[in-house]
């Protein structure tokens, strides 16, 4: 009795363990994977840092008009170029079967993706907050809103990758699913693109940003609460095509 | 409470069935509907004050947009039912909504872009209202390609269906958002809780124009829904049976 009791315990324990264990491999695979195809995370960039440049060209260079757009231009740009990266979200994992066994495996789906949502944030998303800065000082956005621009893309880029792995999640099955996963994502971050620039624009007129700020805030908790049960029902129904 | 009558909605031959008794009178109440609803609104309701006879356009403009919306909602409804319950119906039901929908939200922007045009002097503002319209046209759009992009047709139901409820999520949320950013539009014209604002001879035509263009959504999507039944379950024997006979 006794050492079946013990044997349970010990069994539970390496239960408790191997969520851990399954997410840390998880963690680790795909930043082993992104360091194999690196150039599939820097073409977003390069991507973001071209759309920024085409403003000045295609409408005016002059500096007031720069500085009243430089915001949104921003906003824009990154929200283009994070749906560029999308497809690397889960199309190889897709294409050698690796995603098939994600779903097979006992652990939950709901935190599997969750965790492959932050990596993948922090290869596209972070890089891109940390060269947004210089190219925001090339369309002379104003030194102290850098600040709140920096903050409202750290809550509002991983919304949009959450959001985006829904997109992502449903198309994987499909050849060429760029420009659809777009058409489906970009509507719903509408909300994300009008308070990001909405408490910028408040910070340049002097008002308070704290409301716009706590918005985003919300919309981050509801995503990360929400969107990667989306996400795993939308994996399961693709593994299943 | 009996469910037998729920679990009848899942059948696609039943539906075929009791809906060809049900769709000329959808179809003819439909359409006199319009057709009173339209003379009664464009001759006989008095002119605006303030407007004179270009506000007659809300009895095709309001119509649309009340469908355009609660048509998001019936498909939301219906995703639920699919994914809960797995009918094969409601799968059907938001494959034929869809285009529909999106041609009532377009119906809703244009009238609109034409009643802009005399009563604030431009075609398009960007209005908190009107982009909302035009974000849910999106999502219409996002939908139907969904639908169209995945060929397995079971598979592409179930992924329409997740689409459309993460839709229904964030629909208020993009309301309010876009309300939040600018607003220009007046606000609701039928509310359930108020008495509408406008005198009963200007507002009972466009109540009977609601009506009539809800009965003719109805008509439209049975058809629809007859015409994917057929579709899908070719390969079954009633099917076969009734394109034999």
């Amino acid at each position: 009795m006794l050492r079946l009791q013990k044997y349970s315990m010990n069994n539970s324990a390496v239960d408790s363990n191997s969520l851990g264990k399954v997410l840390k491999s998880v963690c680790v695979r795909e930043y082993l994977c992104a360091s194999r195809y690196r150039q599939a995370f820097i073409n977003p960039l390069v991507f973001f840092a071209i759309i920024i440049a085409l403003f000045p060209l295609g409408v005016s260079p002059e500096p007031e008009f720069l500085s009243a757009a430089s915001v949104g231009v921003v906003w824009v740009a990154a929200l283009l170029s994070s749906m560029l990266s999308l497809d690397n979200l889960f199309m190889k994992d897709y294409d050698d079967g690796s995603l098939e066994q994600l779903v097979l495996s006992s652990q939950p789906l709901y935190l599997i993706m969750l965790i492959k949502s932050f990596v993948h944030w922090t290869l596209t998303g972070l890089p891109l907050i940390i060269i947004s800065p210089l190219l925001a000082m090339m369309l002379y956005l104003d030194l102290e809103q850098l600040p709140v621009l920096l903050l409202t893309l750290i809550m509002g880029t991983p919304v949009i990758n959450l959001i985006g792995g829904i997109g992502a999640a449903l198309t994987v099955s499909l050849r060429s699913s760029g420009v659809l996963v777009s058409l489906l994502v970009l509507p719903l971050t509408i909300p994300v693109l009008i308070f990001a620039t909405g408490a910028v624009q408040a910070s340049i007129d002097g008002a308070s940003i704290n409301g716009y700020i706590a918005i985003l805030g919300i919309l981050l908790m509801l995503s990360i609460t929400l969107a990667p049960f989306a996400t795993s029902a939308a994996i399961k129904l693709s593994v299943s095509n | 409470m009996k469910w037998t009558f729920f679990h009848k909605l899942g059948s696609p031959k039943w539906f075929f069935d009791i809906s060809g008794k049900f769709l000329p009178w959808f179809v003819v109440l439909g359409i006199s509907l319009l057709v009173i609803g339209s003379i009664w609104g464009l001759a006989f309701a008095p002119k605006d004050y303030q407007q004179g006879d270009s506000f007659r356009i809300i009895y095709l403009h309001v119509p649309s947009a009340i469908l355009a919306q609660s048509c998001y909602m019936m498909m939301a409804v219906s995703a639920i039912v699919s994914l809960v319950w797995k009918m094969k119906l409601a799968d059907v039901f938001i494959a034929s909504a869809a285009p529909l929908g999106a041609l009532f939200t377009f119906l809703a922007l244009f009238t609109g872009a034409v009643w802009g045009k005399p009563t604030w002097g431009t075609w398009w503002v960007w209005d908190a209202r009107l982009t909302a319209m035009l974000v849910l046209l999106f999502l219409y759009f996002g939908v139907i390609s969904l639908q169209s992009a995945i060929e397995d047709t079971q598979i592409a139901s179930k992924a329409t269906s997740i689409l459309v409820l993460v839709g229904i999520v964030n629909i208020p949320i993009i309301k309010y958002s876009v309300d939040w950013w600018n607003t220009l539009h007046q606000p609701a014209t039928f509310k359930l809780t108020e008495k509408p604002a406008m005198v009963p001879e200007m507002w009972i035509p466009l109540l009977v124009m609601v009506v009539g263009i809800y009965c003719f959504f109805t008509a439209l999507v049975i058809l629809r829904m007859r015409n994917d039944i057929l579709i899908r379950e070719r390969k079954t024997k009633w099917v076969k049976a009734l394109l034999h006979f």
